[in-house]
């Protein structure tokens, strides 16, 4: 019986049409939008002007407060403007603007794909390289991977659990960097271990991707102390405490942090981002994103620059096909639409989903009926056809009684809710004005 | 004995017992209250509608009373009339104060503002707004989800189904301020409400340059700064490329409305003018 958390949870229709496609290199185009808000928290701080000359790797906008990240240039040639663009979260934000000339690489970086296996770095020295290197999170919630290597003190990481559920329906990034880059994300997982002073690494994945599981497997034998550890396929086990749970059975309280139970939760292709910073003195400037979708011609893996624009992406994976109704940045549960295709990748895209009008179209809406499925999947517990309630009603009260702030907006209540309800809409605008007025009350 | 006699006289003792028990009661935990809270009370319109800033009309009352003064204490609903009144109970002079109206200063109307997206989520503009920056793609403007019509407790505003824009009912708005806490994007201000309900202001509050906000909406302030030339009274102010109309020092010349080439600038409840000069749009004004 293979392990998963003992909660709720769904199973959609897993789609995983790219899972075969090797990851293909993307060239830069022309004009790179590297975007300034590539983290969560504080955006960074631009360095460079206009006319500046940058090489590919150069510190170009810097993280200036404790959770925030650097930005690197991400091919070298001129800073044609640094100005405002429109990128995922629809608003305008702001944008350095980089014109191509040639690849030259920054002093210091190694670009030779030899595998770098001694570990020369100090504890200390890795956090510093990280955080230099400007590494977020990349399983999309960009949160600065330095911050998340700082244990606070008196408390003392046991595991690292590095995250390789994938499991979002249609996104493959992460199998195939488990595929192809298996040594690399190795050496980074040894290096994380490392700078987290833990000897045990649990990797965990989702049984539906058995090569994965196979390749690791073998050649986790080679590395002490990481262990591979096949998951039940459950949506959404690749949310932190999901995962934890699944692992190692611990249980992270409401509104606390992983390390509070011993852990630190890292994504595989962050892995594979701290091998880079670390080993290869590479800042984090490119990442694999997933190009899929059931009319897609071509569903692809690309390792692409931060900052190509997703029209670049498109048309590789051969062009918009008739009738996508949608296309969104991310899978399918917890991804957004986008309002037009010139939003540039950055660093948390992991995937870009095109939709079927048939897909993308809401469902009729109904009363609910209390059939109480939304809170049999519920993973965190809550009972989202209440909140669901609250939100229509405007009932913020109750939002925060019934632990609206909990959600970890996974979707899978909505999802299931026979009725069509928007329940995640409701639980959001929940979430969006308690949140507000917990902050007004400790204010 | 009778037995009905035994009942009345059973009934009778406990009624007492109970009446001796209730009078001393009321004579120990008495609350001494203002008897003027509920005078006042009586002269406020009870609409609870929260605009004065206390969440009920008693508890406003409450507040005239504690701190004997009208000071910063104003019904909205009940406006100049409600004030003299409760400052008769009171024994205080009211300030007399401008009435205000709501002000929906957006006209990205379908036509204006063509939607380049359709959104099909929850029909609340505060969601709308945590996900993207509109239909027509102006982070600032109207999201035409009605919020603001929802908060309305005095039927003062529906939504043009033609423009997709809230519209205020100017008789019925009496200024409480609910659909101006209700709006995520700040586009509803309070207004005076002029002479003769004739007023100008400023119809758009995007802050993006004026190119940008010209790209999205036809109709957009893009802070050119012709309406602060010309106004000779120093009522307009230009900040982060929106012009911004103070109300208090306008004296409502409508030299602005004609400079504006992009029509930003709205003239309410006047007379029609003689000579309506088309205005033009001048490439060059638009600030890159």
């Amino acid at each position: 019986m293979l392990k998963t958390f003992k909660m709720g949870g769904v199973h959609p229709e897993e789609n995983k049409f790219a899972e075969n496609s090797r990851i293909e290199t993307i060239d830069a185009p022309e004009l790179m939008y590297v975007m300034l808000n590539q983290n969560l928290g504080a955006p960074s701080v631009a360095i460079v002007k206009k006319g500046d000359t940058v090489k590919t790797g150069q510190l170009i906008a810097k993280g200036e407060v404790f959770i925030s990240a650097n930005v690197h240039s991400p091919v070298s040639g001129t800073v044609e403007k640094i100005d405002s663009w429109t990128d995922a979260s629809g608003y305008r934000k702001p944008v350095i603007i980089i014109k191509k000339e040639g690849d030259v690489w920054d002093d210091g970086i190694d670009t030779s794909d030899s595998l770098v296996k001694e570990i020369s770095a100090s504890k200390e020295e890795i956090v510093e390289l990280v955080k230099a290197s400007g590494i977020v999170g990349l399983g999309g919630a960009t949160f600065p991977t330095h911050v998340k290597l700082m244990v606070p003190q008196g408390k003392k990481a046991e595991y690292l659990i590095i995250n390789a559920v994938e499991c979002e329906p249609y996104l493959t990034a992460d199998h195939r960097v488990m595929l192809e880059k298996g040594h690399e994300v190795m050496v980074g997982i040894q290096v994380l271990m490392k700078a987290l002073d833990v000897s045990k690494a649990l990797v965990g994945i989702e049984n539906n991707k058995p090569e994965a599981i196979s390749h690791l497997t073998k050649i986790a034998s080679s590395y002490p102390g990481i262990t591979v550890q096949g998951l039940k396929v459950k949506y959404p086990q690749g949310a932190e405490k999901q995962l934890i749970k699944a692992l190692i059975n611990r249980e992270v309280p409401s509104g606390k942090l992983p390390i509070e139970v011993g852990c630190v939760v890292q994504n595989v292709g962050t892995a594979l981002a701290v091998y880079e910073a670390v080993q290869k003195r590479k800042p984090l400037i490119e990442r694999v994103v997933t190009v899929t979708g059931k009319n897609v011609k071509k569903p692809s893996n690309f390792m692409v620059r931060v900052g190509t624009p997703i029209s670049l992406l498109l048309e590789k994976a051969g062009g918009i096909p008739d009738g996508t109704g949608k296309i969104v940045n991310g899978g399918p549960m917890m991804g957004k639409a986008i309002p037009n295709t010139d939003i540039p990748v950055t660093k948390g895209t992991s995937g870009i989903l095109l939709m079927t009008n048939k897909e993308a179209a809401r469902v009729k809406e109904y009363n609910c009926i209390r059939c109480g499925r939304c809170t049999t999947v519920c993973p965190m517990g809550l009972e989202p056809f209440l909140l669901g309630l609250a939100g229509e009603n405007l009932n913020w009260e109750i939002a925060e009684k019934e632990r609206s702030m909990d959600c970890i907006e996974c979707g899978s209540c909505q999802y299931t809710c026979p009725s069509g309800r928007p329940l995640l809409d409701n639980i959001r605008l929940c979430k969006l004005k308690v949140g507000q007025i917990i902050r007004n009350r400790n204010k | 004995m009778d037995p009905i006699l035994i009942a009345v006289i059973v009934l009778g003792g406990v009624a007492l017992v109970f009446a001796a028990i209730i009078f001393g009661v009321e004579k120990k935990f008495i609350v001494v209250e203002d008897p003027r809270i509920d005078l006042v009370t009586e002269k406020l319109p009870g609409a609870n509608c929260g605009g004065c800033g206390f969440a009920g009309c008693r508890n406003f009352a409450e507040a005239i009373v504690k701190n004997e003064s009208l000071d910063g204490l104003f019904c909205p609903v009940g406006g100049n009339t409600t004030s003299a009144e409760v400052a008769k109970v009171m024994g205080l002079v009211a300030e007399e104060k401008v009435p205000q109206v709501a002000v929906v200063r957006c006209q990205g109307s379908f036509a204006n503002s063509p939607a380049k997206t359709v959104f099909e989520g929850v029909s609340s503009c505060a969601y709308a707004h945590m996900l993207y920056s509109g239909p027509g793609g102006c982070p600032n403007g109207c999201l035409g989800l009605g919020d603001c019509v929802a908060s309305c407790a005095f039927d003062a505003m529906y939504l043009d189904k033609e423009t997709g824009l809230p519209v205020v009912l100017e008789d019925n708005c009496v200024a409480c301020g609910a659909c101006v806490k209700a709006c995520p994007r700040s586009i509803i201000e309070l207004r005076d409400k002029g002479p003769k309900s004739k007023r100008i202001y400023v119809s758009c509050v995007n802050t993006e340059k004026g190119a940008l906000a010209k790209k999205n909406c036809v109709v957009a302030c893009i802070g050119c700064g012709k309406c602060v030339k010309a106004c000779p009274h120093d009522a307009i102010t230009l900040e982060n490329n929106l012009a911004y109309i103070h109300f208090d020092k306008c004296k409502l010349c409508r030299k602005c409305v004609i400079e504006c080439p992009t029509e930003a600038i709205l003239e309410i409840n006047f007379p029609a003018r003689k000579v309506v000069e088309a205005p033009k749009i001048n490439e060059e004004n638009i600030t890159q």
